[in-house]
């Protein structure tokens, strides 16, 4: 019995039973954009990067199990145009000034947006009001970044098994708290060596002291693009 | 004066020390203490074993649930378009007038604090609000001074005239849901006599489709659930009746609260069950006692609990979640969550409730008039179920009408009646458009008052708003928009930001400021949320608005300031040939090819 | 053969650190090509108070007082192309990063508050234009036509697309020349 198999892009991909559509596409090296998605955990399938067309229906690819005889569209211009909205959102819903974040260069979103060519805003930016907590020795949050993946909420529940952030309010308020009275996060638990300390994809959580050690210019997503580097670091680092 | 950590005990008493109902501890803390100060939060975690960031995260969810200081009454209006027509906006005006306070503030001195919230579902007699989760209905200017005199003389709620919190159920059409007289036990009987087997058969036959809206078969989603492997079934009822301009099942649980529970009971014994769950939206709380009263009855007939009807193995018992304030929980999987409570976030579906529901078992979720309907086919069986109304939809549909109507109330149709039909028994005169289905419904113009109430025409899961011709069909739409933005949960990209988008676009023009390529935007925005969204309130939310651009544009148009255009031939040049005849070369004899905003 | 008519260009600065323009300059030997095909109206550049008709602007900063408007304005009604050049222009840059403070308190802070301001008093001279509440990304004002972001954009990104547009092509910035940095 041959092994099934979807149509992506008009190219045959294989996988096996269970996997979702990004994960096959993954395995044979094809590349769909994504923010929240991370190989170590389970499908979130909130930022909708990953969105893709499967059998005319529109779907997150990260969280679709792939069916044999599926035709997926997933780098096309329409598919692309959502994406660039998409990220258009993310920028405008937080504060990102790239010029002064110590994450430009390392910066998935910043990097997703240069791939999709994204020169502007577009909308009206909210300018919300987020104060940064400096507390922690070693660690600061910038809120002013969050995207809401949860990759920190979920590392730190299931890999350092601390529970040390937690999403609250809703809609366009929500936002990223700590495991504290007090809501620092010197008061948790939290240690740089976390996983979570180590796992968000934008500007939230940065290590104090080593900001600029490597230069602009010499970052991880100066060299090659983000659709490049992606796909090297599951083969490489996993 | 009680601590927080006797209000914690108490609640922990009532609950149980599970993590599963702190949302349900979380309410009766809110009741008891006013607010939920960030120590109690702290306690509350400590107590259950939960991070303090994920009760912080649950607390934070819903709206009637607060985390900072409330005012020791706290009024919100229902701020649905019915009840802003019914002059909502005007009485909240006076009443924070007269109490020397402005919408969204605590007064300095803690007493009040007034607000709007989402509706309350009395759209058929408001103005409404809730006092301290208490359902006012019927507000006219006389009764909103005598609440604040109320307020100011510190009486506690329970010493409030009792007709202030009379509801009516103002049902004006009957058939054959509400036409009946039902004995409880009757359609249990009927169903334990035909066997599970034989039971699920006539539902079958019965082609009964889900009332919350999407339209479901429901035996096909027993018969899923019952062949789902794991043995502690679920059966949830879901009355989070949030849609903007429904309250049927305010009524129902009201007047045919054991026709519910049976319905809970007979898909209990479809797909064997042994665990009930009403989760009942928090705007209904007033309902909880005599619900409670209609499971305690229940009980003591057999027809709850262990070996109902005498059948030894059929176990089933229900109890009472409430909501707090959360549109969203209308969805199946958020409801899930908020009952294991959580935040009522959508899961990612497949997997499906009938596999992995509450708390990962083989769940049914079904609406409260399904249910109620399961009754009718139990007692009279499938096929005389499936003859009425029309073939792809059977049965009955209760519709909630309020708005610009004579009559409005709760009207039971066999499917397939007219919209024109509805609107004659309402009294509704001059009808510029009705939103049948809420706020995530259908927009239906004048031409489409031949249509029909059906999943194959027009469906609904019972709202039917009427708006005459002096009302504002982009002022309608800008508030189902408002109310998107409130109720999204914030957990995809596209509903997040993208309904908070849209909403600021309409602001925008509501103020004038519109441009064309507003509405281009509006409609690129409309379309993502359609093709991107997580779930049905996000691609449901923009629906007002791609309904009104296209049946009703100069309502969006009248709001542009600027529509230029540019002619693709000279005007001037075109004047030339009759300026050659002429002989003519006076000013007016030259057109200017500048738009108005050039010059 | 007649010379083909020379492109004319403005440029401005609104809320910038006139960064942008010394990024344009960067573009080192291509200046002489631009300056054969391109005729400069009101810039830094030149002396030009006043921006006349033209074919391209190209504007620097964001918008974050009332001068800037009227110069915003001037040249969205002047430039048949409109281009956000950088990013303050863009999103507004490091000066809306006040823009989560009240204007007042920002205006008290640096006036009133401040060791050496011994007026104490938020000047009112006329000449000067008074602040926004907020700094606003020019798009949020007019409607631009092309962005092109960076913290400035790299002269080499100005020179592929201030090339493409006078060549008449879709300006496109791509991996490695598109930054916000």
């Amino acid at each position: 019995m041959s092994t099934p198999h979807f149509l992506l892009d008009g190219l045959p991909v294989p996988f096996e039973e269970g996997q979702t559509i990004l994960e096959a596409a993954r395995a044979a090296g094809r590349y769909i954009p994504h923010l929240c998605w991370h190989p170590e955990f389970a499908p979130h399938g909130s930022c909708k990067l990953c969105v893709v067309k499967a059998a005319g229906r529109y779907v997150s690819s990260c969280a679709m199990p792939a069916r044999a005889g599926w035709e997926v569209e997933s780098d096309t211009p329409a598919l692309n145009t959502r994406r660039r909205t998409l990220l258009q959102m993310l920028f405008v819903e937080g504060n990102h000034f790239c010029p002064a974040c110590e994450k430009s260069g390392d910066c998935q979103l910043q990097a997703l947006a240069y791939d999709l060519e994204m020169t502007t805003p577009r909308f009206t930016h909210f300018f919300p009001d987020r104060p940064v907590d400096a507390s922690h020795p070693d660690v600061l949050l910038d809120f002013n970044r969050c995207i809401y993946c949860e990759l920190c909420v979920r590392a730190s529940r299931e890999t350092d098994g601390k529970a040390v952030f937690a999403l609250s309010q809703r809609g366009i308020h929500k936002k990223l708290v700590v495991n504290a009275e007090s809501g620092r996060l010197a008061d948790t638990d939290f240690a740089a060596t976390d996983h979570a300390a180590h796992i968000c994809p934008v500007g939230v959580i940065l290590h104090k002291r080593v900001g600029f050690r490597t230069p602009i210019g010499a970052r991880t997503y100066d060299a090659a693009p983000i659709r490049v580097v992606a796909m090297r670091t599951e083969a490489d680092d996993d | 004066m009680t601590t927080t950590d006797e209000h914690v005990e108490a609640a922990l008493q009532r609950y149980g020390h599970r993590a599963d109902v702190l949302l349900q501890i979380l309410v009766e803390l809110q009741a008891r203490v006013g607010w939920l100060p960030s120590a109690l939060i702290t306690r509350v975690a400590h107590a259950l074993g939960l991070p303090r960031a994920r009760v912080e995260g649950v607390a934070g969810f819903y709206s009637f649930l607060h985390l900072a200081p409330v005012g020791r009454y706290r009024v919100l209006f229902s701020d649905n378009i019915v009840d802003q027509m019914l002059g909502s906006r005007a009485l909240m005006a006076q009443l924070c007038d007269t109490l020397w306070l402005s919408p969204g503030r605590v007064s300095e001195d803690g007493l009040v604090s007034v607000d709007t919230t989402s509706c309350t579902g009395m759209g058929d007699q408001g103005p409404a609000m809730l006092v301290n989760g208490q359902a006012i209905a019927r507000l006219d200017p006389a009764r909103v001074n005598e609440i604040c005199e109320l307020i100011r003389a510190q009486r506690p709620l329970d010493a409030w005239p009792a007709h202030y919190f009379a509801i009516d159920d103002n049902i004006r059409r009957r058939d054959a849901l509400l036409g009946s007289a039902f004995v409880p036990g009757d359609a249990l009987r009927a169903a334990i006599a035909l066997g599970r087997e034989g039971w699920l058969a006539q539902m079958q036959a019965s082609n009964l489709r889900g009332r919350g809206g999407a339209g479901f078969t429901t035996a096909v989603k027993w018969q899923a659930c019952r062949d789902a492997p794991g043995a502690q079934k679920v059966v949830v009822c879901n009355a989070d009746e949030g849609e903007p301009g429904t309250f049927k099942d305010r009524v129902l649980l009201t007047r045919c609260a054991h026709q519910v529970i049976e319905g809970m009971t007979l898909a209990a014994w479809a797909v064997g069950a042994q665990q009930g769950l009403i989760y009942l939206r928090g705007e209904y709380c007033y309902l909880r006692a005599s619900l409670e009263a209609v499971l305690a009855q229940r009980r003591r007939a057999g027809w709850l609990g262990a070996g109902i009807g005498g059948v030894a193995g059929f176990d089933f018992d229900v109890e009472i979640h409430l909501g707090a304030g959360a549109y969203v929980c209308g969805e199946e999987s958020a409801l899930l969550e908020s009952l294991e409570g959580k935040r009522g976030t959508p899961r990612i579906r497949p997997p499906f409730p009938v596999t992995h529901g509450y708390l990962g078992r083989p769940t049914v979720v079904n609406n409260v008039e399904t249910l109620a309907k399961c009754c009718l086919i139990a007692q009279h069986g499938g096929p005389a179920f499936a003859a009425t109304g029309t073939a792809q939809s059977a049965g009955t549909k209760l519709l909630s009408i309020s708005g610009d109507c004579a009559r409005p109330g709760v009207y039971e149709y066999p499917f397939g009646v007219s919209i024109r039909q509805v609107l004659d028994d309402c009294g509704a005169r001059e009808v510029q458009a009705v939103q049948v289905g809420g706020a995530s419904g259908v927009t239906v113009a004048p031409y489409e008052f031949g249509r029909k109430i059906a999943f194959e025409d027009v469906p609904t899961a019972g709202a039917f708003m009427v708006f005459d011709a002096t009302r504002d069909i982009f002022e309608v739409a800008r508030n189902f928009v408002h109310f998107f933005a409130h109720e999204s949960c914030g957990f995809c990209t596209p509903c997040r930001v993208g309904t908070a988008l849209l909403r600021n676009t309409l602001d925008k023009l509501a103020k004038g400021n519109g441009s064309a390529a507003d509405l281009t935007e509006i409609e690129d925005l409309d379309r993502l949320l359609k093709q991107t969204s997580h779930c049905g309130l996000g691609s449901s939310a923009p629906n007002p608005v791609i309904d009104g651009l296209q049946k009703f544009r100069p309502a969006y148009e009248r709001h542009l300031r600027n529509r230029d255009f540019v002619p693709a031939f000279d005007l001037d040049g075109a004047l030339a040939r009759a300026r050659q005849m002429t002989g003519r070369d006076d000013p007016g004899a030259h057109l200017d090819n500048a738009t108005e905003a050039e010059r | 053969m007649t010379e083909p008519r020379k492109i004319r260009l403005a440029t401005v600065s609104l809320a910038g650190c006139f960064g942008c323009h010394m990024s344009l300059l960067d573009i080192d030997d291509h200046l002489f090509e631009l300056a054969g095909k391109v005729a400069f109206d009101r810039s830094p550049l030149t002396d030009i108070k006043r921006c006349g008709p033209c074919d391209i602007g190209l504007i620097e900063g964001g918008v974050c007082n009332a001068e800037n408007v009227h110069v915003l304005r001037a040249f969205r009604a002047n430039c048949h192309t409109l281009v956000a050049l950088g990013a303050c222009a863009v999103n507004g840059g490091l000066p809306a990063q006040r823009n989560h403070l009240d204007l007042g308190r920002c205006l008290t802070a640096v006036f009133q508050s401040r060791p050496g301001m011994d007026t104490g008093a938020v000047p009112d001279d006329p000449e000067l234009p008074l602040p926004l509440d907020q700094v606003h990304p020019i798009h949020e004002v007019v409607h631009v036509d092309y962005f092109l972001p960076g913290c400035p954009p790299s002269g080499e990104a100005i020179w592929a697309f201030v090339s493409d547009l006078l060549a008449g092509r879709t300006p496109r910035v791509a991996h490695p020349l598109l930054h916000f940095d």
